[in-house]
């Protein structure tokens, strides 16, 4: 397996609200994400790891700590760069709401590039069109798709700009099981054909069995960590963890 | 259920406010002009009633009020020995002779009249002995400094006249005078103020009782009027079958209450029309407010569609729902109303110190506002609030509860197919209805071409939709040429909804429509005005009063005198009455006159003898009359049979009658030119006559010699100021059309947050972002823009044609003007969407994705 490391942070500390309100997302998170690996955050609810995630993807600001994507700190951008970084280097899938209404199924994939004003590829393009099995469907608006389809456009969008990592938001989500098995299938090709790296945040054990590497959170802090997941190993590891926060 | 409506209310306060200020602006400027009406009446009731005494002797008059009306000059007097014939009764306490008259200006200092086209100058005798208090007891002026004028050579003048002017007592004042001599000089001995408030911006001159009868009777001892005040128990009613009993035949003696209620109507008659010119401008903001209103309704119910889902599922019923909406509506429009009477009462503040400007001075009076404005405001607003509110409201009780399950909720929305359907019948009908008033013989057909354009405008507005789709199509091209993939993204915004873009668009189509219909038709007058001058502009030059006031006839005198002056052709403009109704007529010498100027005969010759006249093609036609007709004109004592001599083509030089000049003063009517047509002789320096002419009158500011350039400028001047007027009150519809794309555009940035969030994960910077927001402004702008132009050239057209008779005989389509507009226009949508798209970009990347 390769061992350069993709992204990074340092320490991370996020909170939330102020006084007795306040919640403690992220208390000091510093995790390696290697390249070319799928891993998946999971964790119970609250336990920080949708923080940990927007955070690393440049969707949020950390309150102190690290965020490095390559050999760049987040915290050093301005809104403008962190921007730019989004559309070059970070790549984007959202439990729900992936697509412009508006445009089709080809301009959503094609979207980060044009708003870049750049050309697609054309070799690539092709091959994650093909690869995610799309190619009767660019044409069509997302209201003419199916849920299962319109995670599956918004896979290929995250993959198409080459970005060095891909966040995923719960793609599942929302989906029923044969969909979410063939946009999870997608993912994991992305990984092994194209060396695409890859974190996504989850709580479904069978969507983590999928991945390389499962890092668990709990209370704002990394309590776990498991290779070569499988979903028995990690629904254990899940009740394990639940049961420790309880006692 | 009624909880959740305000929670509502309160829970949007932006979207309240946001479409509440179109009933602010247009209820404002309802109730503004209200206020502004009813003040300027309430300063003419006491003008009119304050300034009458018990009993009024005056010359009898045979056409009614109308003639006091019209701007013939009663030259008709009463001999002096009357007052005291009267002065004697036993009913009567004190008479004094009066005499008034109009034409008196003030020169300043600068040489430069006081006042204007605005109010009119009046001269007025002194009188001998204590002066007589108003019909209510009361005195009438007050005297501030100084005495009256007691001698030839001596004036007084009203306070505020002196003050503009810059006289102080004690200092010599120049008069322009309307008789002869046309030039006054006298010493200013007094000033006074009028007891009952201001004098409307009117110029008080008081003279001498002397002086006044030499300036406006040749010296002879008469008066214009009788003033008379009965002893104490004394009715006025008694008091003037008292007098009429002693004073000349062709007199009668008038209470104060009646001549104060004749005045009263003068005044309402052009105050009327102030007032329906006002609420014009009032009811056009309005029905752009009620765009404005129904647009952004119908989003809110769109945006809520599965709140009110979740209401029906919960067992709302259909009436709860869209009761709960009208209720949102009926409570817009009462904070609507209430922060437009606040604006509308500025908005009078405001029209009362523009007026001022104009010389119409008000500042006597308070401004007033009557419990009628108060109601008229809070009736519209709701109303109009609620009316729009109806067909949204409607649309959200037909939200299926089932709904509330889905994820996204399409509102139901009728087809487009009867919205065009209608939009083509109201099209149809205000076109035959356009059509009729053009070219078929209806009566009144201004208000069938009037009501054909309204009919018209709402069926763009109806079918703008359907319109909509391929004027955004071209968009969608242009932008993604322009801007790539924010461009796109812009015009499929703009299209989502052709609906609600096109309903935004069509509250700046309205005004644009009404802007491009005005700037055509000033246009067209402007080179009617030109072709008319080319074609009939004969004279050398032509001499006019700066204040459309006559003028004495000393000037024309004056200025024949002049070397190189081959002919002066005077005319004086009165106002004659044919069948009842009033026709612009020339006093003229027809034969001097055929020196200078050329009427065109179509049939007859000039009239030369008493009780003659000629009348021009379009009055022919009018009242079927033909050489040789005899018309029954009344005139001021008597109704004269007079021939018809002949026919001309209509001509801007003359009015619609021609009469020789002798009839003016065999009428009853005082001589005083209106205008001068001067020829000079061939071998007269074009120049040299002109600085004699400059020179001959430069000791008169009222009188302007013109050359063919400068009258036509003069012309054109006169139309601009009117057109640019009515711009700037349409300025007002522009301005609430802006609102509602702002409020569109806001209300579409709330709509598609997750959207927008999307957008800014993927890498779309916050400039893009923002220009996307602006890009889909200046679509929905510029649409309105062509919708409009394109429905105002057709009005524009109709209007011409319509006016083809009353002089606008040539169209003008101002191309510059109307691209000038549409660039407005695409600066107006850029500004409009300058707090939206902050808006957008200001969006947390992480909650616009989270949704609400």
């Amino acid at each position: 397996m390769a061992s350069t490391v993709a992204a990074h942070t340092v320490d991370l500390v996020k909170t939330y609200g102020k006084g007795d309100a306040r919640v403690s997302a992220l208390a000091g998170v510093s995790v390696d994400i290697n390249a070319g690996e799928f891993t998946a955050i999971m964790g119970p609810s609250g336990s920080g790891k949708s923080t940990l995630m927007h955070c690393m993807a440049a969707l949020d600001k950390p309150d102190s700590g690290q965020v490095v994507i390559g050999e760049t700190d987040l915290s050093t951008l301005d809104d403008k760069r962190l921007t730019l970084m989004r559309r070059t280097e970070i790549g984007f899938v959202f439990q729900a709401f992936n697509l412009v209404p508006t445009l089709t199924a080809e301009e959503n994939i094609l979207l980060p590039l044009s708003i870049a004003g750049k050309k697609p590829d054309p070799a690539w393009y092709a091959t994650v069109i093909e690869a995610v099995g799309l190619a009767d469907r660019l044409g069509h608006r997302p209201n003419e798709m199916s849920g299962g389809q319109q995670q599956r456009v918004a896979c290929a969008r995250a993959l198409v700009s080459r970005p060095a990592i891909v966040f995923a938001d719960e793609p599942t989500g929302n989906l029923d099981s044969t969909s979410g098995a063939e946009v999870l299938g997608f993912l994991r090709r992305s990984v092994d054909e194209f060396n695409q790296t890859v974190v996504m945040v989850t709580h479904d054990p069978t969507a983590a069995s999928y991945t390389d590497r499962v890092l668990f959170l709990a209370d704002g802090v990394v309590v776990d960590e498991l290779r070569e997941p499988t979903s028995e190993s990690v629904l254990a590891k899940m009740s394990s963890i639940q049961r420790s926060i309880g006692s | 259920m009624r909880r959740v409506t305000w929670r509502n209310l309160f829970a949007h306060k932006l979207r309240l406010l946001l479409s509440a200020f179109a009933i602010v602006l247009g209820i404002a400027f309802l109730s503004g002009s209200l206020v502004f009406t009813d003040t300027l009446g309430r300063s003419f009731d006491q003008l009119a009633y304050g300034t009458v005494t018990d009993v009024t002797v005056r010359p009898a008059t045979e056409a009614g009020d109308a003639v006091s009306m019209n701007i013939n000059r009663d030259a008709r007097s009463i001999p002096a020995e009357y007052v005291e014939k009267v002065a004697n009764l036993p009913q009567v306490k004190q008479a004094q002779g009066a005499i008034s008259g109009t034409g008196v200006f003030v020169v300043k200092k600068n040489n430069r009249l006081l006042g204007g086209t605005g109010a009119p100058t009046i001269g007025l005798n002194a009188g001998v002995g204590e002066p007589i208090p108003n019909a209510a007891g009361e005195q009438m002026v007050n005297w501030l400094k100084g005495t009256e004028p007691t001698k030839e050579g001596e004036i007084a003048l009203d306070q505020r006249s002196a003050d503009n002017a810059g006289y102080a007592v004690g200092e010599t004042v120049k008069l322009a005078m309307p008789g002869d001599p046309p030039i006054v000089k006298a010493k200013l001995v007094g000033t006074f103020e009028f007891a009952s408030g201001g004098l409307a911006g009117a110029t008080l001159v008081v003279f001498d009782d002397k002086s006044a009868q030499k300036y406006f009777y040749g010296g002879e001892d008469v008066f214009s009027t009788i003033a008379v005040q009965g002893r104490a128990g004394v009715s006025q009613e008694e008091l003037a079958s008292a007098v009429a009993k002693v004073i000349p035949p062709g007199t009668e003696a008038v209470t104060g209450e009646k001549l104060g209620a004749e005045s009263k109507d003068l005044f309402d008659q052009l105050l009327g029309f102030m007032n329906t010119f006002l609420l014009v401008f009032a009811g056009i903001a309005l029905v752009v407010g009620t765009f404005l209103i129904v647009n952004t309704f119908s989003i809110l119910v769109a945006q809520r569609s599965r709140e009110l889902a979740l209401l029906r599922a919960l067992g709302a019923s259909r009436k709860q729902v869209s009761r709960s909406v009208l209720t949102e509506a009926f409570v817009i429009g009462l904070i609507g109303s209430t922060l437009g009477l606040a604006l509308g009462f500025g908005l009078a503040m405001a029209l009362k110190a523009i007026f001022s400007n104009f010389g119409l001075d008000l500042s006597g009076t308070a401004l007033v506002f009557e419990p009628r404005t108060i109601a008229a405001g809070y009736l519209v607003g709701v109303l109009v609030t609620m009316v729009a509110a109806w067909i949204p409201a409607r649309r959200a009780a037909r939200v299926p509860p089932v709904a509330a399950m889905r994820d996204d909720v399409a509102m139901p929305e009728s087809s487009l197919r009867w919205r065009l359907v209608l939009a083509m019948l109201l099209g149809l009908v205000g076109a035959a209805a356009m059509a009729a008033g053009l070219w078929l013989d209806v009566p009144k057909p201004i208000i069938w071409v009037g009501a054909g354009i309204f009919g018209v405008l709402m069926a763009v507005a109806l079918g703008s939709p359907v319109v909509a789709i391929p004027v955004l199509a071209v968009f969608g091209v242009i932008y993604r040429a322009l801007f790539k993939a924010v461009g796109q993204l812009a015009a499929q915004n703009a299209r989502r909804n052709p609906r609600r873009t096109a309903a935004t668009a069509s509250a700046l189509m309205i005004g644009l429509a009404l802007v491009t219909t005005m700037s055509i038709l000033g246009a067209s007058i402007n080179r009617s005005i030109d072709a008319g001058v080319d074609r009939e502009f004969s004279a050398d030059f032509l001499v006019q009063n700066a204040t459309a006031q006559p003028f004495s006839p000393e000037i024309a005198t004056q200025l024949a005198a002049v070397n190189g002056v081959e002919a002066v052709a005077a005319s004086q403009f009165i106002v004659l009455q044919i069948d009842d109704s009033d026709v612009y007529a020339s006093a003229i010498e027809p034969v001097e006159f055929a020196k200078v100027f050329k009427l065109d005969f179509v049939s007859g010759v000039a009239p030369t003898e008493r009780r003659t006249m000629a009348v021009s093609e379009s009055t022919a036609e009018k009242f079927d009359l033909k050489v040789g007709d005899v018309v029954d004109l009344p005139f001021v004592t008597t109704t004269e049979p007079t021939t018809v001599t002949g026919i001309f083509a209509d001509s801007q030089v003359v009015g619609n009658v021609v009469v020789p000049m002798r009839t003016v003063t065999d009428a009853g009517f005082q001589r005083a030119d209106t205008a001068l047509g001067v020829k000079i002789a061939p071998e007269a320096g074009f120049k040299t006559v002109q600085a004699a002419f400059e020179n001959a009158v430069a000791d008169n500011p009222t009188v302007v010699v013109q050359d063919k350039q400068s009258f036509a400028e003069a012309q054109r001047a006169q139309v601009n100021t009117l057109l640019y007027l009515i711009y700037a009150l349409l300025a007002l519809a522009i301005v609430i059309a802006v609102l509602g794309i702002v409020n569109t555009l806001a209300l579409s940035v709330i709509e598609r947050t997750r959207e927008i969030g999307l957008l800014r994960a993927v890498g779309l910077t916050r400039p893009q972002l923002r220009r996307m927001v602006r890009l889909e402004s200046v679509a929905i702008a510029i649409l309105g823009a062509v919708l409009g132009i394109g429905a105002g050239l057709i009005f524009g057209l109709a209007l011409q044609k319509s006016f083809a008779d009353d002089g606008i005989t040539d169209l003008a389509i101002p191309a510059g003007s109307l691209a000038i507009f549409v660039l407005v226009s695409a600066v107006v949508g850029i500004l409009a969407a300058v707090l939206p798209a902050r808006r957008a970009a200001k969006l947390d990347v992480l909650d616009a994705i989270a949704g609400e």
